[in-house]
């Protein structure tokens, strides 16, 4: 029978927080970029930098959100000990 | 050849065979790759050697469909977790290449970078809205649907909410947004095919579904994830080539997403100039009296019609009467026959055409400026600064309906139940995103390095010089380009030319200057594109009727081989049903295609999130929120989208909610679905421990462990 410890309630705990907190850039550079885009139009490269988010900097960011998200979470699951087992 | 992609009873399952496994792929598709390339060279060489681009065209088709066939037949399986799930040991990078291509359809290899020529950066919400909604998938979803470990999406809704009816919703929402889809696929399809070997397009449907068929009926998912990323492979390569020729050609730079910032800044100082631009301004002065002339017809559209067709019939009889040259004559009467039949139709021919000459009469052809950022302006008067909310408004809402409806795709979240881990399922989320990145980011660059080739070579330029390619696409489709000397000067300006915007990719090898074989191979990228799309969505319709349908509501003793067999007649019934519908070109495909995903956001992503992370969802909740997310979202459409109020027969006035529009009705359909989710499951008994259990069984990635 599956017991949930307070070893596990940290676990998901900590992956609510990195979860809020990734959420949170994901917003920044989806809405709240754009919607200053007007604003965000100073020469960047060439492009006007809203521009250049839009087309490049967000899809970056998004990349590294997600990858930043795999390995934190695979080092907390071997923290907290619920990883699964390699056999 | 069979067990190259891993035999039915092979054991998978340590890691050291694993890692066999995955360097056998690494094999496979090495060679693979190599061997693709050496296939473009050696058409290449016999191009120069006066292979005729018809039989280039055939070669393109023929091989890529054998291909896709081949390895349908070699990874053909009865089993039923082959079948569903490929045996669940895709390693996490295949899985992210098998759903880049599941992910990028006909619409994102060939409409995007159309649509950002077109539109500026109005299309940038649909780069962010269709790579952002990974981030969704990767924190909300993909682990825990991994580790959850059935078959489909309506699987985890009927165990998590308990019963039939959510998991019932479940399958007519997968099948809503997902026939939608693949129909728009298999046009596609049909479209690319004929254009590129000049075939018939109802002949050309039928071919490309004869290449998704032996693929995903013999092998289901298996065999699909295998082609899917030979497919990746085709499509990626194909993007690439033509775009980095094209920047080394303009820019000498051979990567283009790092210079046409540059670029960019070159098209906004030619889009001043042509503005201003004094034979721009005599074409656009030209489309204003037609304008007018329309509007003054359109008071009186009888007696105007009246008054043409007397004007036509004196002429025809003129030309008669003075024996006028026999062309000139059937002109006359062509023009006769094409005249609208009553005042309906010439109200409705006249309309259309006025809104064509409003266009035309606007600066640079009716397109925004390449960099602006949205219409209007926040410091100008009244209408501007509206004009710049609402743009705004609706660029944000868009991208909202994209990303909530990428996280909601029941085909590709069905993709993360093959990996064979949680751990390798959040890397393969990461590896998705890498890979269809690399195809979004290069979009735009394309989009911007066509607008100045078109912009400092094509305008400006005397008629009779125009480059091959213009006379070359203007005789396959006119719709795609077509030029007219509007003001008779012999030169060409910007609004004397009409282009469609998939034609941005197809012909960018030959604005490029390259060899046909490079255009037979982006058109093959096209149908790879949309064909591995086409093949992930049939899979899931026919799951969802087989497994969830029948096997889990209907008959629950099925035996294996019978389910699988039963979707595998499913597949076939759904894949003519779709070819029929496509067959019928439907009229607003595009629309169909964006309406899915506001479907998808509202039908699933409240009910799948909740699910997970709030225990205390109910399953009347689930099924009412699924039903009001979803409905909402239709109701919405029907009441405002032109072509679905045709239709539905809706008559009433159109009543915009914040002026949002009918693409974005996902807006308004998920947060009603989390609303009645989150109010019905407060006054609902809490969920049964059984359930409960299973919402901590899919929090941990082992719970065992400790």
């Amino acid at each position: 029978m599956q017991q949930i410890s307070e070893n596990h309630r940290r676990y998901w705990q900590k992956n609510l927080n990195i979860t809020a907190v990734l959420l949170a850039i994901w917003f920044v550079v989806t809405f709240v970029v754009s919607y200053y885009a007007r604003e965000l139009s100073f020469n960047f490269f060439g492009w006007p930098f809203s521009f250049w988010m839009g087309a490049q900097g967000s899809l970056v960011i998004y990349c590294v959100i997600i990858w930043f998200y795999a390995r934190y979470m695979g080092k907390l699951d071997i923290e907290h000990g619920v990883q699964e087992s390699e056999d | 050849m069979a067990g190259m992609f891993g035999s039915v009873d092979s054991n998978v399952s340590n890691s050291a065979s694993k890692a066999a496994f995955k360097q056998n792929l690494n094999k496979v598709y090495k060679w693979y790759t190599g061997g693709f390339l050496i296939f473009v060279v050696v058409l290449a060489i016999l191009e120069q050697m006066g292979l005729s681009r018809q039989w280039i065209g055939f070669i393109f088709l023929l091989a890529t469909i054998g291909l896709y066939a081949g390895i349908g037949i070699m990874s053909r399986t009865n089993d039923a977790a082959e079948y569903y799930v490929a045996g669940r040991r895709v390693p996490a990078i295949y899985n992210g290449m098998a759903t880049g291509a599941d992910w990028m359809s006909a619409a994102s290899f060939i409409g995007m970078a159309g649509t950002l020529y077109l539109t500026g950066y109005s299309g940038l919400a649909f780069i962010m809205g269709w790579t952002g909604g990974y981030c969704l998938v990767a924190l909300f979803l993909a682990p825990y649907m991994r580790k959850f470990g059935q078959f489909t999406v309506p699987d985890f809704l009927g165990e998590r909410y308990g019963g039939n009816l959510p998991r019932f919703i479940g399958i007519i929402a997968a099948i809503l947004c997902s026939f939608t889809y693949v129909v728009a696929q298999i046009y596609g399809v049909g479209l690319i095919t004929s254009r590129l070997t000049g075939v018939a397009f109802e002949l050309g449907i039928f071919l490309g579904l004869g290449g998704i068929l032996v693929c995903s009926f013999l092998g289901g998912m298996r065999a699909v994830t295998w082609t899917q990323v030979a497919q990746y492979i085709i499509l990626i390569v194909a993007y690439m080539i033509p775009v980095v020729w094209l920047s080394i050609k303009q820019t000498s730079v051979p990567v283009p997403q790092a210079i046409y910032g540059f670029q960019l800044e070159k098209v906004t100082a030619l889009e001043k100039k042509l503005t201003n631009d004094p034979k721009e301004l005599e074409v656009r002065e030209v489309f204003k009296q037609r304008s007018a002339a329309l509007a003054e017809k359109l008071k009186d559209p009888a007696n105007a019609l009246a008054a043409d067709r007397a004007a036509a019939e004196k002429k025809l009889a003129d030309l008669k009467a003075a024996n006028g040259a026999a062309s000139e004559i059937t002109a006359a009467e062509k023009a006769l026959a094409g005249m609208p039949k009553d005042a309906a139709a010439a109200t409705k021919a006249w309309t259309a055409a006025k809104a064509g000459a409003d266009t035309k009469s606007r600066p640079l052809n009716g397109m925004p400026a390449h960099a602006t950022q949205y219409a209007g302006d926040p410091n100008g008067d009244a209408a501007a600064q509206k004009a710049y909310d609402v743009s705004r408004r609706n660029f944000l809402a868009l991208i909202f309906c994209l990303m909530v409806g990428t996280a909601a795709l029941p085909h590709i979240l069905m993709r993360y139940y093959t990996v064979p881990s949680v751990k390798e399922a959040r890397e393969s989320v990461s590896w998705s995103l890498f890979f269809i990145f690399l195809l979004y980011f290069t979009a735009p660059a394309l989009a911007v390095l066509v607008k100045f080739e078109v912009f400092s070579v094509l305008i400006g330029t005397p008629m009779d010089q125009l480059p091959a390619w213009v006379a070359a696409w203007n005789k396959v489709d006119p719709t795609l380009l077509s030029v007219v000397d509007i003001n008779k000067d012999g030169l060409m300006q910007l609004n004397e030319m009409s282009i469609g915007g998939d034609i941005v990719v197809l012909a960018t090898p030959e604005i490029g200057g390259l060899p046909y074989v490079i255009s037979g191979l982006v058109a093959a990228g096209g149908l790879a594109a949309a064909l591995s799309t086409a093949d992930g969505l049939l899979l899931t319709i026919a799951n969802a009727l087989s497994h969830d349908l029948y096997y889990k509501m209907i008959d629950p003793n099925a035996s294996t081989a019978r389910r699988v067999a039963i979707s595998k007649t499913l597949l076939l019934v759904v894949a003519l049903a779709a070819a029929y519908v496509a067959a019928q070109k439907p009229a607003d495909i595009l629309f169909l295609v964006s309406a899915a995903f506001s479907f998808a956001a509202a039908a699933f992503f409240p009910a799948l999130t909740l699910g997970i992370f709030w225990k205390r969802a109910t399953g009347i909740a689930a099924s009412l929120g699924m039903v009001v997310g979803l409905g909402t979202t239709f109701y919405y459409m029907v009441t405002t989208q032109p072509w679905l109020r045709g239709i539905f027969g809706v008559t009433s006035p159109i009543q915009l909610w914040w002026d949002i529009q009918p693409i974005s009705a996902g807006l308004f359909g998920v947060p009603a679905g989390f609303l009645v989710i989150i109010l019905v499951s407060m006054v609902t008994p809490a969920p049964s421990k059984k359930v409960q259990e299973l919402v901590e069984y899919v929090r941990y990635p082992n719970l065992k462990a400790s």
